[in-house]
């Protein structure tokens, strides 16, 4: 959107109680857009809210259960009473439970599903009627490199992240034709709470296959779904943006 | 209350943005009205918010005329 433009929109994060959801929050509304931005808990809709106001943004935290397809209606309709249809849909709420193949349960890998991946399906579905009445709108969902690559340990959370792909590219052919646009932004490896839960050793390791020899800021990707959120993007569609520093390339 | 009829027009019309002199009971909306498939999915919804009704799938595949989305709502819809 041209700069004057960000005021019209309103976007919706998810998972946006800290890390790379609150760096997306905070950035788009430093541009000007409304924000809501979602918590699992009331704590963390509280923080949402107060670091919002903190930055002179208008908007709020709201709890939202993504697993859960009630919590995901009820929430859009909040959301578009107080502010407007939702413009800006980012999918950025995921969890990881990692675990060899040979030893992930089953709740393991449901679970992972269904927070990372249907959740998508769900927001999406849910703010899609409002975008197309509009004729135009942005979904963009954030994904991982090891949707790409691969990563021992989190074949749950790696086939959620290629789903997602999958999904935005398929989206992206269906509702093209109503402006609206469904892309993926792929981050590598980016320091938040997620990877400090990754040992020393693994941290070691991953940061020497990166050229750019430093791990991501979650600003790095706050950055990207910014630009694939303005007018200037308005012909990019169904296309996943990595931003990795290069330790993946395709 | 106006008439289902009236509508059945009246969505029609917003959805798919036909001059209302078009929107006759005759009217095909994918030959006449120019609709495209997502359009006649949004049509559908429309309808089912309008009328508090579900129509399925199957049904909905074979209503392609203003009069058809008329009987339907007619014989099966609670909120006409």
């Amino acid at each position: 959107m041209s700069k004057d433009k960000w005021e019209e929109q309103i976007a919706l994060v998810t998972g946006a109680s800290r890390g790379i959801g609150k760096s997306i929050a905070t950035n788009l509304g430093k541009l000007g857009a409304k924000v809501v931005g979602t918590a699992t808990s009331e704590q963390g809709a509280s923080n949402i809210t107060a670091y919002l106001k903190e930055a002179g943004i208008e908007g709020q935290g709201c709890v939202l259960n993504v697993s859960d397809p009630e919590s995901v209606a009820s929430s859009v309709k909040t959301v578009s009473e107080l502010y407007g249809a939702i413009t800006v849909l980012v999918n950025n709420a995921g969890i990881t439970r990692d675990n060899l193949l040979l030893r992930m349960s089953q709740t393991e890998w449901d679970d992972v599903i269904s927070t990372n991946l249907t959740s998508v399906y769900r927001l999406s579905k849910a703010v899609l009627r409002g975008m197309m009445k509009s004729r135009k709108g942005r979904i963009i969902s954030i994904a991982s490199v090891v949707g790409l690559s691969g990563n021992p340990g989190q074949a749950n959370y790696a086939a959620t992240k290629a789903g997602l792909i999958g999904f935005s590219k398929s989206l992206a052919r269906e509702i093209g034709s109503r402006n609206i646009t469904v892309n993926v932004v792929a981050p590598g490896f980016i320091d938040t709470d997620m990877t400090k839960a990754l040992g020393e050793e693994q941290r070691k390791q991953l940061t020497e296959q990166i050229p750019l020899a430093r791990l991501g800021h979650s600003d790095d990707i706050a950055n990207a779904v910014a630009f694939l959120a303005s007018a200037n993007a308005g012909y990019i569609t169904g296309e996943t943006l990595n931003v990795n520093g290069g330790m993946y390339m395709h | 209350m106006s008439s289902i009829q009236e509508r059945v027009k009246k969505i029609v019309i917003e959805n798919l943005g036909a001059k209302e002199e078009d929107v006759t009971n005759e009217a095909s909306f994918v030959d006449d009205l120019g609709a495209d498939s997502l359009d006649t999915v949004e049509l559908v919804l429309s309808l089912e918010e309008e009328f508090d009704c579900e129509i399925p799938d199957d049904v909905a595949d074979n209503i392609t005329t203003v009069q058809q989305v008329i009987d339907y709502i007619s014989q099966n819809a609670k909120g006409s």
